[in-house]
């Protein structure tokens, strides 16, 4: 492939920020959309004038509750922005195909800084009902009939991600002879890494004791293979990386993407259950660069589910198909000190759902050598950031310049 | 015996039938598993859609299947999501014979949660749920070899 036509190169990560996250804020979820962006702006050394390009994912969406805090018209009006470009959606390669879009406008000299967020409120949304999270669109009963791809799995009484995922961590183990005291070490590695990171939701030490006697959700996953559904946003400004003078930060260069999926676009009807559409983006993403998994120092994978990241480690070559279990068993590999840091910040499982941009916040933050008490010892120069789960996928090489 | 299950079904939110979906969630009225196949290349094909994914045709009708299945995977659920069968319950994704690129996610049922088994071969029960819209006969699945039954 003629580097020219592995355009994403041309943008970079240049600034990231968050509003306040917790478990549940009740504030509006526009106040905290537009906190995050602003941080975010501000960090990459630019101002709302500078701003030309909007991405969000998913859009305006009214359920699940608290699924999506603002749209990209809502922080458009707001901010009184002038835009080259801008777009939303849940149909694209995972919560940071938003990202990838905004590589591909500002690529393509539709825009020079595009703002990127991701605003959830979850935890304020669901739980005065009752914590009913991960619920996916149509639940209700009584007189309401599911219809699109609802209608395969409510009448089943399979309304929740976590089943689905759960199937396809229950083949891995099946096939593999992988176990729940090596998926443990996912939930063990976050919470240990969330009680250096001020903003986690759940900083209290976990036990291997206190995983394995944890309620169960859906087999194999206990209450602490789930994340914790919270408010937050983030956001990420995704820059030209020609105009890297105009920047604060060093250039944070978008080596390889992956948005690849082969197969079908499905939670069941997908090839191997013992695989994810990650697949085809893990490799996808190898293709486009001339680096290699073994020169990757740090890994933010996604853990909307903790097998979640065992997925994306295989996925991404990061260790053989298969071997995900041993790879993380005993957490030394995967620790913050260890030779692939992985989901530093606490992950969803302890840090909060903030759905996908989280990861990008923290690989950027950690990869800029700004994470404070729980920075990776040498901040990384190649990182990987992965979001997504199921039939939804995407993946970024990141290079500090 | 027929398969129709008529004890007092639990709580399910049922689907919204269409002209594309009324013979898979009613054939159990007849005792029938019933996809769509095509005519040309004998392709079932699952969820409906307007073509043929094969071979492009659109010359597709819906034909009964034997009923017979394999759990590709499961999962024991624990968690009241919402009204449903009484936990825990078992979710699994099930291969019917005839062409196992054809799923269903379903329940595994007249089957304790500890026997559920990958590979486990298992056949369509149906769950009868009266409706002013229409009955519909959910698609469940218990194992062949009489596990727990």
């Amino acid at each position: 492939m003629n580097e020219n036509d592995i355009i994403e190169r041309r943008a970079c990560i240049s600034g990231v920020g968050q509003s306040d996250i917790g478990r549940r804020l009740f504030r509006d979820p526009l106040e905290l959309t537009l906190d995050g962006c602003l941080a975010a702006i501000e960090h990459a050394g630019l101002t709302t004038a500078d701003i030309d390009g909007v991405s969000t994912y998913p859009g305006p969406m009214g359920t699940p509750a608290g699924f999506s805090g603002a749209g990209a018209y809502d922080v458009m009006d707001a901010l009184r922005l002038n835009c080259g470009w801008y777009g939303s959606g849940l149909e694209t390669s995972g919560q940071l195909g938003s990202v990838v879009n905004a590589c591909l406008a500002v690529a393509s000299g539709l825009a020079t800084h595009v703002l990127c967020f991701r605003s959830v409120y979850e935890g304020s949304a669901q739980g005065e009902k009752g914590g009913r999270a991960a619920v996916m669109p149509g639940g209700g009963g009584g007189s309401f009939k599911a219809s699109g791809f609802m209608e395969w799995h409510l009448p089943f009484s399979a309304p929740s991600a976590a089943i689905w995922i759960a199937m396809f961590a229950q083949r891995h183990f099946h096939r593999y002879g992988t176990t729940r005291e090596q998926l443990a070490w996912i939930a063990l590695n976050a919470r240990r890494n969330a009680a250096l990171n001020p903003n986690a939701i759940y900083r209290d030490p976990m036990s291997m004791d206190d995983y394995l006697a944890a309620r169960m959700i859906s087999s194999p996953f206990c209450l602490y293979d789930c994340d914790v559904p919270c408010d937050g946003a983030t956001a990420v400004i995704v820059s030209r990386r020609d105009r890297a003078k105009d920047l604060r930060n060093p250039v944070l260069r978008v080596e390889a993407v992956g948005t690849r999926i082969d197969g079908r676009p499905s939670w069941d009807q997908f090839d191997d259950l013992s695989t994810m559409a990650n697949r085809g983006a893990g490799k996808q993403l190898w293709e486009r660069t001339e680096y290699k998994p073994a020169d990757v120092q740090m890994a933010q994978l996604y853990d909307g589910f903790s097998f979640i990241t065992m997925s994306w480690l295989e996925a991404l070559g990061l260790c053989g198909i298969g071997e995900s279990g041993p790879f993380i068993e005993g957490g030394t590999r995967i620790a913050r000190d260890g030779q692939l840091p992985v989901n530093t910040h606490g992950g969803q499982l302890s840090a909060g759902r903030l759905h996908g941009y989280g990861f990008m916040h923290e690989g950027a933050t950690q990869m800029w050598g700004q994470a404070g008490d729980r920075q990776i010892p040498t901040p990384p120069e190649v990182g990987i950031v992965a979001a997504g789960g199921g039939n939804t996928c995407g993946c970024f090489l990141l290079v500090r310049e | 015996m027929p398969e129709v299950q008529e004890t007092a079904p639990p709580f399910r939110i049922l689907p919204k039938l269409t002209d594309w979906n009324r013979d898979f969630w009613t054939g159990g009225a007849r005792d029938e598993l019933r996809f769509w196949r095509c005519q040309d290349c004998k392709f079932y094909i699952h969820p409906p859609q307007p073509l043929c994914p094969t071979c492009l045709s659109k010359n597709m009708k819906t034909e009964a299947v034997s009923g017979r299945a394999t759990v590709a995977t499961f999962s024991v659920n624990h968690q009241p999501w919402m009204p449903g069968p009484e936990l825990p319950f078992i979710v699994a994704i099930v291969e019917i014979v005839e062409q196992p690129s054809v799923r269903l996610t379903t329940n595994i049922v007249n089957c304790a949660p500890d026997d559920a088994r990958i590979d486990m071969p298992v056949r369509v029960v149906f769950e009868h749920h009266p409706d002013p819209d229409g009955d519909i006969y959910i698609p469940l699945f218990t194992p062949v070899a009489g596990t727990g039954e």
